[in-house]
């Protein structure tokens, strides 16, 4: 038995590094020199190769630099001291001299280049505005709503309600290109509006807070009313008190997708003032091609923030998987 | 009893998110109806023109070019993503010592955006200085193009013995399959984990008792047990991958090359996306959203009949 759990446990790990191996190398190469990346250096290590003149073939090393191939086997080179100081240029020797070491050497400043090179401190705080804005209305509105179908009788009641099932299967594509009109005859293309009035209010929300203010017993509100609690008054005393584990797993999710988001805001805006992370990252993807280190520095740090708040709420969304009814 | 006198209550918790989902997704799921029947322009409606958006679909090739491309993604990915998630789900399953810990790292893929992890899996193939050739180079293959490369896989494998028609889909579209697989996987594998859960574990002690042996079990119990989750899974992968976009965007571009090499990666929603707006064909966009609304509409529909059948 024992044999065989060790057997699973080397297929998972064999899995999970092929699930991480890309994080992985992005953090790898966001702090790689780019001269070394463009020289070959494309594995997991961020080393940088230095030559070294062993000029009385003793193993006394001499750091230099190699300037170009000099005629008859031999090379133009720079020997440094220790602080980096040319202290002897053009010197031309035997190529055989010349040895590379490789050092391990992190290149953290390619973060702060990243940084300084588009305005990502602006893509942040939009981001941040928007997806803030967004959840708070989606929490809102939701409650308000699933409270209506779960605890309200009201007539259209199960028509409003799988109607609003049924356009939850509807894909964003489908809808994109009437939403642009409608935004532009508001006038509200290329503004915050666009971004986030839309994003109000979100159907997978609504159904999910339904199920949970469902299964409250009705003995507590049964109760409130006898104490004279008004309806508001339950909802806000009674109902999301008892519902907050839920709520912050609804607003987990609506800010992972506002975060994520990326077709909408980047057809709806085009200034730059406007740019969230997502299209801002894009548009950095576009004018920093070449430049590998940049690019996973960049993607690093747009990503962090999600992944720690992912650690930090993981017990609460996984356990929302086991709960939230997919039985069928 | 006394008829109930008529309450506004409920209409008005209901009402800020009926408005939103009205304006922002109703009227717009219809508008687009309309707006594929007419030459329409962004400052309005222009001509009606009838069913003239959908007569030139039929004859356009690029669009049964992304039509046929998307249906390579769909066909590669679904399959694929539910084995391996239903495999990684069963290995979680049988463990109970660092389950969480793996479940957290297949997860993160699905928490990271899109955008980050295309420019990742874009650097990752990158012809000259990505991981993916630098790996072959260890075992002595020579280097691939990835996602520069037009010719199909399974011409790549066989050689050019295999028409083109039977070539696949081309290396480019494969690498965007791999890394569509791998972000999804996660999600997957916790949604079936969480089905397997859900099997009573005296199925398998009843089944031990009768002398079952793994495979056994694990196809007349656990197969049929999760089948809800599988429909669930299988619908969802589907409709999503039908939605492909930014990989597209980011990885086979920029500009006018994008969904490149040679059309071979150009999905239909990155198709739509550059009918609309980088040609702001708003209409012909219209009807080419409404191809893939009936598309997924059927196909949920078609996977629900199926499941009525299967349901156990």
């Amino acid at each position: 038995m024992q044999d065989k759990k060790i057997f699973t446990y080397i297929i998972l790990g064999f899995c999970g590094l092929f699930m991480i191996m890309p994080f992985a190398w992005m953090l790898a190469t966001s702090v790689k020199s780019q001269l070394e990346i463009n020289k070959g250096n494309n594995g997991f290590l961020p080393y940088v190769e230095v030559d070294y003149l062993d000029l009385a073939g003793d193993g006394e090393l001499l750091r230099c630099k190699i300037l170009k191939p000099a005629p008859g086997d031999s090379l133009w080179i720079n020997i440094f001291d220790e602080n980096d100081v040319i202290i002897a240029s053009y010197l031309k020797v035997q190529a055989s001299k010349v040895t590379h070491k490789k050092s391990i050497k992190l290149f953290f400043s390619n973060f702060a280049v990243a940084w300084e090179q588009v305005p990502f401190g602006r893509y942040f705080l939009n981001t941040v505005f928007v997806s803030g804005i967004s959840v708070l209305g989606v929490i809102i509105t939701g409650s308000l709503a699933a409270y209506a179908f779960a605890r309200m009788r009201f007539k259209g009641k199960e028509f409003i309600f799988y109607l609003f099932i049924s356009m939850m299967m509807v894909p964003q594509p489908v809808y994109l290109i009437p939403s642009y009109i409608l935004l532009h005859h508001l006038g509200w293309l290329n503004t915050y509006y666009a971004l986030i009035v839309p994003w109000l209010a979100n159907i997978f929300t609504i159904f999910l807070l339904r199920q949970q203010f469902k299964s409250l017993p009705q003995e507590l509100f049964d109760a409130a009313a006898i104490d004279g609690c008004s309806r508001f008054g339950a909802l806000w005393r009674i109902v999301l008190p008892l519902s907050k584990g839920v709520i912050a797993t609804a607003a987990i999710f609506a800010f992972i997708g506002s975060w994520n988001s990326f077709m909408w805001p980047l057809v709806m805006t085009d200034s730059e003032e406007l740019r969230v992370l997502q299209v801002g990252l894009s548009y950095f993807s576009d004018s920093a091609s070449s430049q590998t280190a940049l690019l996973m520095a960049a993607s690093t740090f747009s990503i962090l923030p999600l992944v720690l708040l992912f650690l930090i709420a993981q017990k609460q969304i996984m356990a929302s998987f086991v709960s939230s009814g997919l039985k069928g | 009893m006394v008829k109930k006198k008529f309450d506004i209550g409920p209409y008005l918790y209901l009402l800020p998110a009926l408005v939103i989902i009205i304006v922002f997704r109703l009227v717009p799921i219809v508008l687009s109806f309309v707006v594929s029947f007419y030459e329409w322009t962004i400052n309005g409606a222009g001509d009606f023109i009838g069913f003239a958006n959908y007569q030139k679909l039929l004859t356009d090739p690029d669009f049964w070019q992304s039509m046929l491309n998307t249906f390579y993604l769909v066909i590669f990915v679904v399959p694929l993503s539910l084995f391996l998630s239903l495999v990684f789900a069963n290995f979680l399953n049988g463990i109970t010592k660092l389950r969480a810990f793996f479940r957290t790292v297949y997860y993160i893929p699905t928490v990271t955006s899109m955008v980050a992890v295309s420019i990742v899996w874009k650097m990752i193939y990158n012809q000259e200085t990505g991981l993916m050739n630098y790996l072959l180079g260890l075992i002595g293959i020579e280097p691939l193009g990835w996602l520069a490369e037009s010719r199909g896989i399974f011409q790549l494998m066989f050689g050019s013995a295999v028409p083109a028609w039977a070539g696949g889909p081309s290396l480019a579209l494969f690498s965007i399959i791999i890394l569509t697989i791998w972000k999804g996987l996660g999600y997957n594998t916790i949604i079936y984990l969480a089905g397997l859960q859900n099997i009573p574990e005296t199925y398998y002690e009843a089944a031990s008792i009768d002398g079952a042996n793994k495979f056994t079990k694990f196809f007349k119990i656990t197969l049929p047990m999760v089948s809800p989750t599988t429909f669930y899974v299988l619908m969802m992968t589907t409709i999503t991958t039908f939605q492909v976009f930014s990989q597209i965007y980011l990885m086979t571009g920029p500009g006018a090359a994008t969904g490149g090499p040679l059309g071979t990666t150009k999905v239909i929603v990155y198709y739509l996306y550059e009918q609309g707006f980088d040609k702001q064909n708003l209409s012909y966009a219209s009807a080419i959203a409404l191809v893939v609304f009936f598309i997924i509409l059927s196909l949920t529909l078609f996977q629900r009949r199926l499941e009525k059948k299967v349901h156990y």
